[in-house]
């Protein structure tokens, strides 16, 4: 049996009190593509940085090919053929793809000269692994899929035979997806190994040949992936059994609560984002918003929740809520896209984040003052009703787990019983656990006859609890499907193909 | 207004253009690299300073020359070490290498010359003078091409140093592995660091680089346009660079002709004094004064567009996940 690829012993890191990585021991074999889950926080993403000299392990062993190494920063590990793809793309905007790769590798003092060699060799790798790129297009006008070809070709042009990739597929359509993992079968083709981090768990099924699992900074497991199955992954994952499935029954729509006709929003820049969109909801069912992100969502649910600007057309809310002034849609609640910049103040109280935009609400002060003790009970009451961990009003938010903070904001503006709900990315970086209970709120409040509007990028999610899918493309809805839609009718329209196109 | 008038108008145009440039070109080097620097008017005033005291004491133009650089580069290390190495606040930063430099020529001027925080004249040895180019003496007496040649071929040598060293920036910038790296710390620092490359030192290489530039802006106005130090004498130059380098968006050649402009300004302000102007009659000294800076304003809120700066500038580098 030839040596691993890699193996490491005993890897221990510690940040200050917080032990991320505790005695893991993995072995990665030679041509083979290597699958690490876990939950965020689990620890995956400081072992793959360690492994890239990021981090130096306070305690453990790598070996590269059978031999023990010390890897102390990134340029270490590229010379032990050791790429990696980072979740957020380490490339320079304003610079063309060429520069980006040559960046660190130039081969001489002057450009000139290394430009032309490095020209001809990536020519040969697109050629080689099917990785075509532009070499002289501008990052910054590349769309997310090609930005990744970019990391990819950039690790290969340093000679990588171990390609570590940190949670590729979260900013893929579904069809860019299918592309990398071709991509990744032909590196596995060619002997190169390859180590995915991901949360997704159909596509560790889908294109790995064994995974670790990983808790709490500990590795539990390591199986063979035709050898194991979805659920019993998800559990070790969580420590428990998670239901993965979303129960429930069917919609019940009656009124429309929302209506959105006609609107178009254009940005600063004099770019049009959405393009006269219209669409109503019905209390008593989610609509569901597809789309890769950046297609107009994030612009949608502003003009909704009445905080963005709006070029033309009408949001209309049918809710008998009491006209406020300080609300700029009473009846209307809106969980943000992202919870960090909109949806908290990090620096914070759990407390005194509760009330954030309905502070001026009678139940929580009079006049100038606010009630701490009422806003303290409120917190402490949908801290037990949510679970949020540690049921602390008093823990700055920063301080929460992605998903405890997200409940937070759920909490918050469900709470304010609200006839119309609209939420972006309610997952978005969640626990597999905590996704769970969100998806289960959010379906009760649909029973009990609530409007929804759900937008999100991960289609799964989409699928599982809209009762309506709406997809979303350049700033237009490309057309509607029902939740029984298959992947690939939602990828295509998520793509831009009209139905009608699709099947021409 | 002859021809010997717009000559003169154009020399001193060139002259007053000189330490602009030099001092904008020092802040590309260290803004591209994602460092800014408020700080370029203290190292301006800190090496002319330096360079005149040394002229004075030592009598070697080259020497004082060598010592001003030093000075200057000492200003800007002391920048790289609070915002590179100790990621404290970039413009805090600068803002105290000013003041440094305002009060300690001053009070070392004081100590060493006793005139008020002014330097003696600087002997003809520790100053420089012209340095004519190749035949400009030999087209003398010709016709618009004399003098035209000898406002161009016959300048203090910083002149020429300076707008040199606008090619040379633009070719270190896009033609080097240097500069490819430089534009890329300001950009995108965790690129640079993923790449096996050391952002720090890339940074204080950057700022080595605007050292050593503003060293030469402050020896051009003491040593070579002035014979001698006065308090202040660098006088917002520093602030107008900077003005210069976002006019020109962070781009050398750009660079030039903003400077230039604002070269152009400084030269008409001893020439509009006292005149009678169309329609407005005569310009009080002050408006004239005030000039480049209402310019500044205008142009920085009108008419130069959006100007995008590295992405990275005013930032420290760390190392996070």
């Amino acid at each position: 049996m030839t040596a691993p690829a890699i193996e490491l012993k005993g890897i221990s890191k510690s940040f200050g009190p917080v032990h991320a990585n505790k005695d893991i021991d993995l072995r990665v074999e030679k041509g083979t593509i290597h699958g690490i889950i876990g939950e965020n926080g689990a620890g995956k993403s400081t072992l793959m940085s360690i492994l890239y000299g990021f981090y130096e392990a306070d305690a453990g062993t790598i070996a590269v090919d059978g031999t023990v190494v010390k890897i102390k920063n990134s340029d270490q590990a590229i010379a032990l053929g050791i790429g990696m793809v980072h979740q957020h793309f380490m490339l320079v905007e304003p610079f063309t793809v060429l520069e980006n790769i040559m960046l660190g590798a130039e081969g001489g003092a002057f450009l000139n000269k290394g430009r032309a060699a490095a020209r001809k060799e990536l020519e040969r790798l697109e050629r080689e692994f099917e990785l075509h790129v532009d070499l002289d297009a501008v990052v910054d006008d590349l769309p997310v899929g090609l930005q990744q070809r970019v990391e990819i070709l950039k690790a290969l042009y340093r000679g990588a035979e171990i390609l570590i990739l940190d949670e590729p597929t979260g900013v893929l359509t579904p069809d860019e997806a299918d592309h990398l993992f071709r991509i990744l079968g032909q590196l596995k083709a060619q002997g190169k190994t390859v180590m995915m981090i991901t949360h997704k768990l159909r596509e560790i099924m889908a294109i790995t040949d064994d995974v670790s699992v990983m808790r709490q900074g500990e590795m539990v497991a390591t199986r063979q992936t035709a050898h194991t199955s979805v659920d019993e992954l998800a559990e070790l994952m969580v420590g428990r059994h998670v239901l993965l499935r979303v129960d429930k029954g069917p919609a019940n729509p009656g009124a429309v609560k929302l209506s959105v006709s006609g609107l178009t929003v254009v940005d600063e820049l004099g770019v049009t984002r959405l393009k006269n969109v219209s669409f109503d909801v019905r209390q008593g069912e989610i609509v569901g918003i597809a789309g890769v992100s950046g297609n107009g969502q994030s612009e949608l649910l502003e003009a909704i929740a009445g905080i963005g600007p709006i070029a033309s057309g009408e949001v209309h809310l049918d809710c008998d809520a009491e006209d406020t002034p300080w609300r700029p849609r009473p009846g209307l609640g809106h969980v943000p896209e992202d919870r960090h910049k909109m949806g908290l103040v990090t620096k914070f109280q759990a407390r005194e984040n509760t009330i954030l935009g309905y502070q001026r609400e009678a139940k929580f002060g009079q006049g100038m003052f606010l009630d701490r003790a009422a806003i303290l009970e409120t917190t402490k009451a949908e801290m037990e009703r949510y679970d949020v961990r540690p049921p602390d009003p008093y823990l700055k938010a920063a301080n929460f787990s992605g998903g405890n903070q997200q409940k937070i904001v759920i909490a918050r503006e469900i709470e304010q019983d609200p006839d119309v709900l609209i939420v972006g990315q309610p997952t978005r970086g969640v626990d597999v656990g905590a996704i769970e209970a969100i998806h289960r709120r959010l379906i009760e409040l649909r029973d009990s006859g609530k409007a929804i509007l759900l937008v999100s990028v991960e289609l799964d999610e989409i699928r599982a609890l809209s009762d309506r899918i709406l997809v979303m493309f350049a700033g237009e809805i490309m057309g509607e499907l029902p939740p029984t839609a298959t992947e690939r009718e939602v990828g295509l329209l998520m793509s831009g193909v009209r139905a009608e196109e699709a099947a021409e | 207004m002859d021809f010997g008038f717009w000559i003169s108008f154009f020399d001193s145009t060139l002259r007053s253009a000189t330490p602009l440039l030099l001092a904008c070109l020092a802040g590309l080097y260290s803004e591209r690299s994602g460092v800014f620097d408020i700080g370029l008017e203290g190292k301006i005033l800190a090496s002319a300073f330096a360079g005149a005291a040394a002229g004075v004491l030592i009598g070697d133009a080259y020497i004082a020359l060598f010592i001003a650089v030093m000075v200057s580069v000492f200003f800007a290390l002391i920048h790289g070490v609070a915002c590179i190495t100790f990621r404290g606040n970039q413009i805090v930063s600068g803002v105290a290498i000013n003041f440094l430099a305002a009060g300690l020529t001053a009070v070392i001027g004081n100590a060493l010359f006793s005139m008020g925080g002014r330097t003696p004249q600087i002997p003809e040895d520790g100053r420089f003078r012209e340095f004519p180019l190749f035949f400009a003496d030999r087209l003398e007496g010709v016709p618009v091409i004399g003098p035209l040649a000898d406002v161009l071929l016959n300048q203090p040598s910083f002149v020429y140093m300076a707008f040199l060293a606008v090619p040379f920036t633009w070719y270190v910038l896009f033609r080097t592995r240097f500069g490819l790296r430089l534009r890329a710390v300001g950009e995108n620092p965790a690129a640079v660091d993923t790449a096996g490359i050391s952002v720090i030192r890339l940074r204080y290489q950057a700022v080595i680089c605007c050292g050593i530039l503003c060293g030469l802006a402050g020896a051009t106005l003491s040593m070579a346009l002035n014979a001698g130090f006065v308090n202040n004498m660098s006088a917002g130059r520093g602030f107008i660079a900077l003005a210069a380098l976002i006019f020109a968006k962070w781009r050398p050649v750009q660079a030039m002709f903003a400077c230039l402009l604002f070269g152009f300004l400084d030269a008409s302000e001893a020439r509009l004094q006292g005149r009678e102007l169309w329609l407005v009659g005569e310009v009080p000294v002050q408006f004239i004064q005030a000039l480049p800076y209402v310019l500044v304003v205008v142009l920085l809120a009108g008419f130069i567009g959006k100007a995008r700066a590295p992405k990275a500038g005013g930032v420290a580098y760390v190392k996070e996940r």
